[in-house]
């Protein structure tokens, strides 16, 4: 999937356009970043409904280049000019987190953390 | 002396800057050409560290010690130290507050994830004293089976 295809399947907002045209096959969910430090390997989507410049320090750190900010949130502007910044891309989109998820996976996306 | 030696002031009293120092020292490796997987494995560690430091010590230094062969990071704190450092390496225990689980850390995975990043990692800690975290990151040793 493109990341110009999450922007209509979650009707995002884009708050920061990186490469729009680049390829994502993972993503993962999550308000603690915490975990997203510990689990998380190669998903280069980051789902959040937290709001602060260390969601952008974790992608950053991670090698994620999109964060989708889910529940139509209020933006900070601190955080998108960090954002900038790194150059990762920063949508906003009005679904909650478990439909924004569903709908992403459902169109092909996966969690990059099958059980065998 | 190593090839590049960095020293930042990692500020106690805003979260919003924790991070800053390991974003410049994952930027300055990218751009030395080592190897993704270590940078990566540096970035996350020295992250987790500096998140602690801002957390529970009111801030501190880092120090970090770049080779081609290996990577050296230290943290250093002047807070209230590590009563039982055997306690704190287990994966959940974490005697964060509620406010910083609202931030989105304290889920008890800081230190335990910055051993799992690195190849080496010592923790000295004097309660009343302070706390210093030394870990080593040897690029090409891959992460696999982390």
């Amino acid at each position: 999937m493109k990341v110009k295809e999450i922007v209509d399947i979650l009707k995002c907002q884009v708050l920061n356009e990186g490469n729009m045209e680049e390829e994502v096959k993972t993503a993962c969910g999550s308000d603690m970043m915490s975990d997203v430090l510990a689990f998380v390997k190669d998903q280069s989507v980051l789902l959040t409904g937290l709001m602060n410049p260390q969601v952008v320090r974790t992608a950053e750190m991670m090698d994620m280049h999109c964060i989708v900010f889910v529940r139509g949130k209020n933006i900070d502007p601190t955080v998108v000019a960090l954002a900038r910044q790194k150059e990762i891309t920063v949508l906003a989109s009005p679904y909650r987190m478990f439909t924004a998820c569903g709908l992403l996976y459902s169109n092909g996306l996966r969690g990059g953390c099958e059980i065998k | 002396m190593s090839m590049l030696h960095l020293t930042y002031q990692v500020p106690g009293d805003d979260f919003t800057r924790a991070g800053e120092a390991s974003g410049d020292v994952k930027h300055k490796l990218k751009k030395l050409g080592y190897e993704p997987d270590a940078v990566r494995r540096v970035a996350i560690a020295m992250y987790e560290g500096e998140i602690n430091m801002v957390i529970h010590a009111g801030g501190g230094e880092a120090v970090v010690d770049i080779d081609p062969d290996r990577v050296d990071i230290l943290l250093q704190d002047h807070g209230p130290g590590i009563a039982d450092v055997d306690q704190a390496m287990q994966a959940g225990w974490s005697t964060a507050p509620d406010n910083v689980r609202a931030l989105g850390f304290g889920a008890g995975m800081g230190l335990p994830n910055m051993k799992k990043y690195t190849d080496e990692m010592t923790i000295d800690s004097v309660v009343g004293e302070g706390t210093a975290v030394r870990m080593t990151v040897f690029p090409g040793r891959k992460e696999e089976g982390r």
